[in-house]
């Protein structure tokens, strides 16, 4: 029978027959947990009476939410994941200078790659669909399991079609692509299903954009959002340091539930407004609006290319007086080629923050909250009530281009309007 | 296990930074977590909360980051049951693996209003609504999660299989 590239990637990891709304056991080729879920997660895997993890080489511990411990408790959290992580010789630990954005540091180290089954115990793991890998986000005591078995079960989802077409105009990206399909589908379009992406605008972006889309898979309530294996995939897997990644693509005449096509040729940047993902309009629709603070990392936008577009609006000219620009590169080495490429002090000489590879902000946990009344434009991925801070702030969505020219202006805006 | 307690309805799309906001998550402990109940959606909205109180939601109940805090942070509040429209993904599996019941019933939501009185079959996976009279049937929990269940939920699942 004809495979999705869900199917594709579960058959080879069970003897089960795959097939959508079965239940199959599959191994996993890496389970990973962070400062947050870590913590759980070692709770429930001694409450099971597992001793040691599976294989130490398959289990990562990325210390990256509230990092550099933004308080006691934190760090409390941090040094119980430490210390787990040594009692159990796990080789993929990080924390301090080797840390970066887990979704982020993973693929760029080449621990996760195509083909893999990866489970992480949080949500953004999805992001690894863009190298062509089914990786999905469970909560701690799912994640312990896998830690202590090296396997998990999922229901084998049904797959949404997802065909792009077009070229973009300027300041037009991957992000633009994914908020426009979330809003044309909605925060819960693809509930339990797996989002395949295709077609000529999705072959034309760079690995890193793949991740950035697929990265939002779960903000469409997506199980997985996966990408075919192609060229570049297998390039990008190579120079991270993988070898014998081959291509894969779905079978002709697999099945899809049902098929969305997105044309980008007339695409304008999009921007997700409060509080929801799906709340998404055309950046025009929202221009004028005021902000206090613009953020422009995460495991959505933090790679070097989105530090590279935020680089070139911003150059040679001034974040607004009363705004608050941080700019948090997603790992040491994309900081290091930031630095490398004059990127860093274009971003000090405008007048931004630069701070280390943390998730921060983008889900209110420190290095930018903010207050009652404020506004901010950020190019992560969620813009719930409260996400970034008070209860009555709130979040715009966008891409690096469109928040960096807002900061510059201190009210959204189209970068081509600057 | 039959519970009996009042409804609080809360809406569509609730997503976990709601139920618990990043900003709590420095513990692991229940009732640390439970004082802190849909803080993200209300200010002190588990004040209103009675032991074995029931939360009813819409569609998508759950949305958002995989944090187990979660459903911990439910249970922490003394309430053991969400019937909901629908469950997202990720927590539908934390709901189970902690111990918290949760009862999709799809349209029939419309039947649960705020401060009805429930009475909930969890084994039967029925309501009566002792408020109004009305009866809503949920829908079956997949055989292979029902083994979970009957497991006592996925730590002693886990652990049975890891004895073997």
């Amino acid at each position: 029978m004809p495979q999705t590239i869900a199917e594709k990637i579960l058959q080879n990891h069970t003897r089960e027959e795959v097939r959508p709304g079965r239940i199959v056991r599959c191994r996993v080729d890496m389970v990973l947990a962070n400062d947050i879920t870590a913590p759980l997660a070692i709770k429930s895997f001694r409450a099971m009476g597992a001793e040691r993890v599976f294989d130490r080489d398959r289990v990562a511990l990325v210390c990256d939410h509230f990092t550099p411990n933004k308080d006691i408790d934190s760090a409390e959290q941090v040094k119980t994941v430490r210390q787990f992580a040594e009692a159990m010789g796990v080789t993929h630990y990080y924390e301090g200078g080797n840390v970066g954005v887990e979704h982020a540091l993973l693929p760029e180290q080449g621990i996760v790659g195509p083909g893999d089954v990866v489970v992480g115990a949080d949500s953004h793991t999805c992001t690894y669909g863009g190298l062509g890998a089914f990786a999905t986000g469970m909560g701690s005591t799912d994640i312990a399991a896998a830690m202590a078995l090296g396997e998990t079960w999922f229901k084998v989802p049904p797959s949404i079609r997802v065909e792009l077409y077009g070229t973009p105009q300027p300041h037009v990206s991957a992000k633009d692509y994914m908020l426009r399909l979330i809003g044309e589908i909605g925060v819960a379009g693809a509930l339990y299903k797996a989002l395949e992406f295709g077609g000529p605008a999705v072959e034309a972006l760079s690995v890193e954009g793949r991740m950035t889309m697929a990265n939002m898979a779960i903000e469409a309530g997506g199980k997985v959002g996966l990408f075919a294996v192609d060229d570049k995939t297998v390039a990008y897997a190579r120079r991270a340091g993988r070898s014998g990644n081959q291509v894969m693509a779905p079978d002709a005449g697999a099945e899809y539930e049902r098929v969305v096509d997105i044309h980008v040729d007339d695409m304008s940047p999009q921007v997700a407004c409060p509080h929801l993902p799906d709340n998404v309009r055309a950046v025009d629709e929202v221009a004028g609006l005021r902000i206090d603070q613009a953020v422009i990392g995460s495991c959505t936008n933090g790679r070097i290319e989105d530090m590279r577009v935020a680089a070139a609006v911003l150059k040679g000219r001034r974040v607004a007086d009363r705004v608050r620009c941080i700019v948090l590169p997603a790992t040491p080495s994309i900081w290091k080629q930031a630095l490398k490429e004059g990127l860093i002090e274009i971003f000090m000489d405008a007048g931004c923050v630069v701070g280390p590879a943390t998730c921060g902000p983008c889900l209110g946990g420190h290095m930018g909250i903010l207050a009652g009344g404020e506004r901010a434009i950020a190019t992560t991925n969620r813009n719930f009530k409260g996400r970034m801070g008070s209860l009555e702030s709130e979040v715009y969505l966008s891409n690096p281009a469109v928040a960096a020219a807002s900061a510059v202006v201190g009210e959204i805006v189209h970068p081509s309007h600057l | 296990m039959k519970v009996q307690g009042k409804a609080h309805v809360v809406g569509d799309h609730i997503d976990t930074d709601a139920i618990i906001p990043a900003r709590f998550l420095v513990t692991t402990d229940p009732a640390e977590l439970g004082a802190k109940c849909m803080e993200g959606l209300e200010a002190d909205w588990v004040s209103r909360v009675n032991q074995n109180d029931i939360m009813v939601a819409g569609e998508n109940f759950g949305c958002g980051s995989s944090r187990e805090h979660a459903p911990i942070s439910i249970l922490g509040a003394g309430i053991p049951v969400v019937v909901a429209k629908s469950f997202a993904r990720i927590f539908y599996r934390n709901g189970f693996n902690m111990g918290l019941v949760l009862l999709e019933v799809g349209e029939d939501i419309a039947k649960l209003r705020d401060g009805d009185q429930l009475e909930v079959d969890t084994a039967r996976g029925a309501i009566r609504n002792l408020t109004t009279g009305e009866f809503v049937q949920c829908i079956p929990v997949p055989p292979f999660m029902q083994e979970i269940l009957d497991a006592g939920g996925l730590v002693p699942y886990a652990r049975q299989r890891l004895s073997a």
